[in-house]
């Protein structure tokens, strides 16, 4: 592989893996809204019996 | 049973019939089974658990055989700017649009494409265009699973010993039995090398699943299945960046010529001349050694040339633009109608702008960090880029593959990981393709899930046969991949962006992206989700369809039907007639369910009154 190949592979493998890596650190230092999702209370139609 | 027996000229169509049959039955009598039960509340549990379902929608089998392909065949780093362009003007912006109007869709109890696009719009049109949104995944699940199967037979051949290929030519010929490539009807045999049995338990699998619910079945499924497919692909990773050399008489086969091979901007083919005269291709090289030897006969030959292709000339071919815009299309599952259906499960001030981020950036993830890096450069280091170069997927994945592992120390045991890998992406996409379904019959018939699973999975089995019993050059399955799995998305995502940014309007769809959100869309995306997301959407389908429809050749301007519309018009083909039927068929159906549903037409009176 030549040098540029090399430049743009790890340009390219870092630029998802640094995005991949701050969302997840946004995801997990946000417990607020982590919290608040976890309280999904809406009932889908699944919740009710339809006969 | 003899092979004359099986393949007898009245035989073996009863022996099929009556094992679709046999198969229908069971799987009737499972879902019936579980109608049975009795009903419970379900829905997402976390947001990490709704992030990772819908990246396990969208990381699926193109993340691992399709997405190198194309880098390597439009030169790496050209391929990767317009890749990420394309990342940036339509892949993101169509997600949020998706994410944004499937929850506001969601607030109002609409759950399916059509509800939601008649909940926005108000216009009665546009419920009938979101049968697309329901079309397409139903569609979809109906070949998808077939080839779920293929993995899930290829991981078991794997670990019994059965893939000891020698050839190409041998596992190629594995391959075409084992799908029933070469006679309509012999897919359904249920031995270990043969389809059916995997074929039938990835079903089960699958509508099981579907049927435990959104938290307990999808959620709970990918919260175990994302990191396992990311670990297993990490050790393969590990074992082909550490493969070297593997044959000392074959120096220019090893990893870094496999790496350059995919990610070196420039490309060097050498060119012949043909007997009129002009250059053709012959190969490419990417070793350093072996293209300054052919340099030096090149030289010295007035009938070959190595010609050097630079980044520029590459980013002038208008099929990369095309190829890269169409890779971060179906990569990210934009269009398939499964984000808008996922996301209207949640709530008013549950975050969309970094749930849809983190989503596109753990499949952009597992595409280029880890699919870029694992299957093109293995395939490379033991066959050399002459054996690669123009496979496509189906040959890469389950033609090249097979052979690569089975030349590899510990092969069976890496072939088995990385079949087994691709058989979990397949299973957490596949999955997502029956939620819209089953959203959109519950919310248009008002039935139960029970009721809707069991209706999804006769509908999903019926045209599953289908694909299956035609399996000859898998004619169903590309027929209805090119029409609905192509065609249909373009179309779905153009409506899609144009009712973001022109019906529900920029202004309140940054509002609406914005409630509850963790982090803020950059102001720059009003312009390029109302202008330039709809404008490069069009040029790009308008391209897609003078291309692949049309058949012209956008460098030269050449022309000839594709085969797709010969199969229908010119050379009719009855398997492809038979498959485009089917998806009238079913598309029929909804719009039908969708003419009947009165809550729709109440939408639209109540706004009028």
């Amino acid at each position: 592989m030549t040098a540029m190949g090399w430049l743009i592979m790890f340009i390219s493998v870092g630029t998802v893996t640094t995005l991949l890596v701050w969302c997840i650190y946004k995801v997990l230092t946000t417990p607020e809204e982590t919290e608040h999702i976890h309280g999904f209370e809406q009932e889908t139609p699944d919740a009710e019996t339809r006969d | 049973m003899t092979s004359e027996r099986f393949y007898d000229r009245t035989g073996p169509k009863v022996t099929q019939f009556a094992r679709i049959f046999f198969f229908w039955h069971v799987l009737a009598s499972i879902i019936l089974f579980c109608g049975m039960s009795d009903s419970k509340k379900e829905s997402w549990n976390s947001r990490v658990g709704v992030i990772l379902a819908v990246a396990g929608s969208a990381v699926g089998l193109g993340n691992f055989l399709r997405f190198h392909g194309q880098a390597a065949e439009y030169g790496g780093g050209a391929f990767m700017i317009a890749y990420f362009l394309a990342f940036l003007l339509i892949g993101l912006p169509i997600c949020w649009a998706e994410w944004t109007m499937g929850r506001f869709g969601g607030q109002a109890g609409f759950n399916s494409c059509p509800g939601i696009f008649n909940y926005i719009t108000r216009k009665p049109a546009f419920k009938y265009l979101g049968v697309i949104g329901v079309l397409v995944p139903v569609i979809i699940y109906m070949y998808y699973v077939y080839i779920e199967a293929w993995c899930l037979g290829y991981a078991v051949n794997f670990l019994s010993g059965n893939m000891d290929f020698s050839t190409i030519e041998e596992s190629s010929d594995f391959w075409k039995v084992f799908i029933g490539y070469g006679e309509d009807g012999s897919a359904l045999g249920f031995g270990l090398k043969q389809v059916g049995f995997y074929l039938i338990l990835v079903f089960v699998l699958n509508f099981f699943l579907i049927y435990r619910g959104i938290s307990k079945g999808i959620e709970l499924f990918c919260k175990y299945a994302m990191p396992t497919l990311i670990v297993l692909a990490i050790i393969i990773l590990f074992r082909v960046l550490t493969l070297g050399t593997p044959d000392p008489a074959m120096p220019e086969r090893n990893v870094s010529n496999g790496l350059g091979f995919m990610w070196n901007p420039v490309k060097h083919v050498v060119e012949i001349k043909d007997e009129v005269g002009n250059w053709v291709l012959d190969h490419e090289t990417v070793d350093a050694e072996k293209l300054a030897g052919e340099t030096l006969s090149a030289e010295a030959d007035a009938n070959t040339r190595v010609r050097r292709i630079g980044m520029v000339e590459q980013l002038l071919n208008p099929q990369l633009w095309l190829a890269a815009a169409g890779q971060i299309f179906f990569s990210l599952s934009v269009g398939f109608g499964v984000i808008i259906t996922y996301s209207s499960y949640m709530s008013k001030e549950d975050d969309v702008v970094l749930s849809g981020l983190a989503a596109t950036s753990a499949n952009e993830f597992c595409e280029v960090a880890l699919g870029g890096l694992i299957t093109l450069p293995a395939a490379v280091t033991f066959l050399g880029v002459a054996g690669v170069a123009g496979m496509g997927t189906f040959g890469l994945g389950f033609n090249v593959l097979p052979m690569v592992f089975a030349n590899m120390a510990f092969g069976e045991f890496f072939g088995f990981l990385f079949f087994f890998l691709l058989f979990l992406a397949a299973v957490t996409s596949s999955l997502s393709m029956l939620q819209p379904g089953i959203a959109f019959l519950e919310e248009a018939l008002k039935i139960n899930r029970k009721q809707s699973v069991a209706l999804l999975g006769l509908v999903t089995a019926l045209g599953c046969g289908f694909v299956v019993y035609f399996s000859k050059d898998v004619k169903a399955l590309d027929t209805m991949d090119f029409w609905v799995g192509t065609f249909l998305i373009f179309v779905l995502s153009t409506i899609q962006i144009i009712i973001f940014g022109w019906v529900l309007g920029i202004e309140k769809g940054f509002k609406l992206a914005h409630q509850g959100a963790a982090v803020r869309i950059p102001r720059v995306f009003k312009f390029i989700m109302k202008y330039v997301s709809p404008l490069f959407l069009l040029i790009i389908f308008s391209l897609w369809v003078a291309a692949n429809v049309f058949g012209i050749n956008l460098r030269t301007g050449e022309s000839e039907y594709s085969s797709y519309v010969r199969d229908l018009f010119i050379e009719p083909n009855t398997v492809a007639w038979l498959s485009v039927s089917l998806i009238a068929v079913v598309a029929a159906l909804f719009v039908f369910i969708i003419a009947q549903n009165a809550e729709y037409k109440k939408l639209k009176k109540e706004e009028n009154t």
